[in-house]
């Protein structure tokens, strides 16, 4: 049955208006700020002394997890047993690494060959050409060895990961105490920083390739889940009915009709997980694992650009092709084949891809080039490019312009802004925000909002979060006047809104590490770096949705805008702007879950908010302290995800969205 | 087994959706209607039906989406679980059967098939159509072979290979129906399977459909909201809303004797005289046989039309196919059937 919803219980508190309730929120925050002198010091900040010792009682949890329960001797014996075997056996295979099966490294030439032969089997030419191109441009620039130390651990991570998450969702599915269970956990996963997978990864499980797994596995697995059940929900009733009717067990209707049926569903969940595998893997460097990620931090720290650039660009391709070969497995269907077509012909790409391997692996047994780059082989271009880029951004007319966008930036905005923003008591910032969440989502988040906010406070971390904060808000606004106009000038052709989408599509792919190189070449290490990266970062969803959200905007509905005689920019502020906006806020609900995100990984530019001390921690075994960090994170943008979610939801139903 | 019994029969079948329903039903008065029901925020899928399919009979249930009709139907296959009553099915209460008796039944007795076919995506028609055999876990030879078999009994040769995605919505219901025939089911449920069809293909789909009945003569409960399509198909029709059977009846007595106004609503629109049957009208002959050339008893009212003007006769005799007598048509009385009466 449909049920009718209203609006009713968003009325307010006791019989005052919505409206008031934020207006006396709103008043009693600013006659905190403005009497601030007068305050009581307990009223500014939460004393040292009233803060709980958090970290401490985790910390006790954590013990007794790991001394008592004895729980490190399983994770351990996991890490060293099973998983550290797969591991060496995929690293063995690819890049060689003195492990059994002892038969590696893989030439070069029959891994290229076999994605050139699955590229064309999935999307046809381009496809073939993209996947192998990637890997030739990896082996000639030199970069084959650590490319494979990162792909060793993505074959391991990817596929458990899959499984789990798989098997997680059916129970999601099958069992509503499960899909309870599960359902908070998976929000504050994907809303906590990627050290806080770390820190944990790495005691529980074993510094090294090991920890880099099961923190890239965890990871991973909540989009999967998600689009289990979203698939397993989707299945048609009748399909269902169908195989009831044919008699299925309860196990044949789950492996013959639900996961299939699910097929697209869950193909799209193995793209995530890819994807989602590759960003992870990279950012694994922070905990010493070797790969690209590792390369590329240390060229960066040592501002080696030449080479930065370099590495960026093998990580690009590989996240760009990964994603367009799992997205074209989403769409490939099977063909039916005439009835007596022989097994090599039904099979024909198989039977290529095998031929292909042991053709370039008899090749690789003759041709030393074929089997490996020799360092003095390679075409890395590193120093040259690195002058390049240097000499580009010493001209004086570049200088000038970075310089005074830094200046700019740092002296009329980011400071003042920090400044204000730190200068405000804490109350009254818990109740600004509470005002905020109550104004857009309602009661609920408005409840959330306080508790959370309140939380933070007493955590002790409170100015290291404010600032936090400061950079994302600052970030997303700044993002909103790139993005905003972007997105409304390309949803004006269709062929430009095509264009731009595909730009932000391929963008959305590249592992968040990426944005920081063009910040660092640009900026140098500061906050203006940390900012614009984010801006990069967040300016990506906030295109993508505005484009999105003005071009489903029902044609019926623009037409008769034309039909009522408004001009352009008429139609564009009272009809498809208004329609557009709850699409365009689950787009800035992204770009500030995006935004946190990069500003702790931005940490290791020499931050001064939660992500350097989230950093720090990765040094010791500080565990509660970590955590206790990870969840200011969190709360902070499950806070904003609440409120605006749900706001865009509310208005959706609203303008009958759907 | 007794071939008089009927094949189905339920006894004061109750559905009724909403949270814990038995609890409900258990302490509702007597005599609640539809909506008194909704009201208590329950909804009566189906409501207090008693009916019973014969041995090779073809029962339709008729009615308008949302009657409950396809509820009605999957309680008879316990694909829903009905809230009070008994279902038999060959005698048995199904509702008694453990999981792996029901499986069985449906494995070996039951076909169906859907409205929108309900076919699995990645499955060629070959597997589709197997899929039940496979259930079961017939052997791999011998099932490709009765998938065969009944591809090409529903017209479907040289397409084995094909995904359903790449059949017309005709050709998928064939799909469906070649599954639903490939385990030889004694009881066959159709629900609605040609309202998803355009109107030529539904008809030349009804013309297969009798043509496989005539061949097959299995018991069948078939579904739909098209009164055009009950009357062409059906033995009997149950004509259903809000969950209770209005009428159920002969497709000749629902067009002569509408039980309630809701069934006559659906009659008005409806050419009689190319439902009623001679037969339906013939009374007992009453003393001497009348003369002269008798009609059949299985010919419609309109195909008699030229014979009933012309005939100067009061009283016609009518006799069947071999030619015994079963009784005598009054001609005033089909003469109204045909024209309408004043």
């Amino acid at each position: 049955m449909s049920s009718i919803s209203t609006d009713v219980e968003d009325e307010g508190f006791g019989g005052l208006s919505k409206i008031r309730v934020v207006q006396v929120l709103l008043a009693v925050a600013v006659l905190l700020t403005v009497a601030k002198p007068i305050l009581p010091d307990f009223l500014i900040r939460v004393p040292e002394t009233w803060v709980p010792p958090f970290a401490v009682w985790l910390d006790a949890g954590f013990n007794f997890l790991i001394d008592d329960l004895k729980l490190a001797v399983l994770t351990r014996w996991i890490a060293e047993g099973p998983l550290e075997f797969m591991l060496d056996t995929t690293a063995n295979l690819l890049e060689g690494k003195r492990r059994w099966p002892f038969i590696g490294p893989t030439p070069w030439t029959t891994i290229a060959a076999v994605a050139v032969v699955v590229g064309y089997y999935l999307g046809g030419w381009r496809l073939a050409l993209l996947a192998g191109g990637t890997f030739v441009w990896t082996a000639l620039i030199g970069q084959w060895k650590i490319a494979m130390q990162t792909m060793s651990v993505l074959t391991v991570a990817a596929p458990l990961a899959f499984f789990i998450g798989l098997g997680l969702g059916i129970a999601a599915w099958k069992w509503r105490s499960v899909d309870r269970a599960i359902k908070p956990i998976l929000s504050i996963l994907q809303t906590l920083p990627f050290f806080t997978y770390l820190l944990p990864a790495v005691i529980f499980f074993k510094v090294g390739p090991t920890a880099g797994a099961v923190a890239t596995i965890v990871y991973a697995i909540p989009p999967m889940i998600l689009m289990t059940t979203l698939g397993l929900k989707k299945v048609s009733p009748e399909v269902v009915e169908a195989g009831k009717m044919c008699g299925c067990t309860k196990f044949q209707m789950l492996t013959k009709v639900y996961i299939p049926a699910a097929r697209t569903e869950i193909l799209v969940g193995v793209n995530q997980v890819i994807m989602l595998c590759l960003a992870m893997v990279v950012l694994t460097a922070f905990i010493g694992m070797p790969g690209l990620g590792a390369k590329l931090l240390a060229m960066m720290g040592s501002f080696k650009l030449g080479r930065s650039f370099e590495i960026g660009v093998t990580i690009v391709l590989l996240a760009v092709m990964l994603d367009r070969l799992s997205k074209a497995w989403v769409v490939k269907l099977p063909e039916h084949h005439e009835k007596g077509t022989p097994w090599w012909k039904q099979h024909i790409y198989l039977v290529a891809a095998i031929g292909a391997f042991i053709a370039f692996l008899l090749i690789a047994q003759v041709v030393q080039v074929a089997d490996h780059i020799e360092r003095s082989q390679d075409f890395s271009k590193g120093k040259e490019i690195d002058g390049l880029i240097k000499g580009f951004l010493n001209i004086d007319a570049v200088q000038a312009f970075t310089g005074w966008w830094r200046w700019f930036l740092n002296v009329w905005v980011l400071i003042p802004f920090r400044n204000s923003l730190l200068w405000i008591p804490t109350p009254a910032f818990i109740l600004a925000i509470v005002a905020f969440a109550y104004y857009l989502g309602g009661k609920k988040p408005g409840i959330y909002a306080a508790v959370f906010f309140s939380l933070i406070a007493l955590s002790g971390w409170w100015d290291r979060s404010v600032i936090t904060l400061y950079a994302v808000i600052s970030a997303v606004i700044l993002s909103m006047f790139i993005g905003i106009p972007l997105g409304i000038f390309a949803s004006r052709s269709e062929k430009w809104s095509k264009r731009i989408l595909l730009a932000c599509d391929t963008a959305q792919t590249f592992p968040s590490f990426i944005y920081l190189i063009p910040a660092i070449m640009l900026f140098g290490v500061n906050d203006v770096a940390v900012v614009f990266s984010i801006i990069i970062f967040t300016t990506v969803p906030l295109t993508r949705y505005t484009i999105e959200g003005l071009r489903t905007v029902p044609l019926e509905l623009t037409e008769a805008a034309d039909m009522s005689g408004a001009t352009k920019s008429q139609k564009l502020w009272s009809v498809q702007l208004p329609l557009a906006l709850p699409t365009m806020a689950v787009g800035f609900n992204q770009a500030i879950i995006f935004a946190f995100f990069m500003v702790i990984i931005a940490a290791f530019i020499g931050t001064q908010d939660l992500g350097q001390e989230l950093q720090k921690t990765l040094a010791g075994t500080e565990l509660g302290k970590n955590f206790v960090l990870g969840l200011c994170v969190s709360l902070m943008a499950l806070t904003f995800d609440l409120a605006i979610m749900s706001w865009a939801e509310k208005r959706k139903r609203a303008l009958g969205l759907g | 087994m007794n071939d008089d019994a009927p094949v189905i029969s339920c006894k004061n079948v109750w559905k009724i959706f909403g949270e814990n329903p038995e609890k409900y039903l258990a302490n509702m008065p007597e005599g609640r209607s539809f909506d008194d029901i909704r009201a208590d925020g329950y909804i009566a899928g189906v409501k207090d039906v008693s009916i019973e399919v014969d041995r090779g009979e073809m029962l339709v249930i008729m009615g308008l989406s949302g009657s409950g009709k396809s509820t009605l139907v999957r309680c008879f296959s316990r694909l829903h679980e009905i809230t009070g009553g008994t279902i038999t099915v060959e005698g048995q209460d199904i509702m008694a059967l453990p999981e792996k008796e029901l499986i069985e039944l449906r494995r070996n007795k039951m076909g169906m098939v859907f409205q929108s076919f309900g076919l699995l995506p990645h499955r060629t028609v070959l597997e589709n159509i197997a899929f039940p055999l496979e259930m079961r876990g017939q052997d791999k030879h011998e099932r490709r072979a009765r998938a065969l078999e009944v591809t090409k009994l529903v017209g479907l040769e040289g397409r084995e290979e094909y995904f359903p995605r790449e059949l017309s919505g005709g050709q998928q219901q064939r799909v469906g129906i070649a599954r639903s025939l490939a385990i030889e089911p004694d009881i066959w449920f159709l629900d609605e399977p040609f309202s998803a069809l355009d109107p030529l293909i539904r008809r030349e789909m009804q013309d297969e459909f009798l043509r496989l009945q005539d061949m097959l003569g299995k018991t069948i409960v078939f579904i739909t909201h098209d009164f055009d399509e009950a009357l062409r198909l059906a033995d009997r029709i149950a004509i259903m809303k809000d969950g209770a059977v209005e009428q159920c009846d002969t497709p000749d007595q629902i067009v002569l004797n509408p039980k309630t106004p809701y069934v006559k609503k659906f009659t008005e629109e409806i050419e009689k005289s190319r439902v009623v049957h001679a037969r339906v009208l013939a009374s007992p002959v009453n003393g001497a046989a009348p003369e002269g050339e008798p009609v059949r008893a299985g010919h419609t009212i309109l195909q008699l039309a030229r014979q009933l003007v012309n005939d100067p006769r009061e009283e016609l005799p009518v006799a069947t196919r071999d030619g015994k007598l079963i009784g005598v048509m009054n001609r005033q009385e089909a003469l109204d059937v045909l024209l309408g009466k004043n």
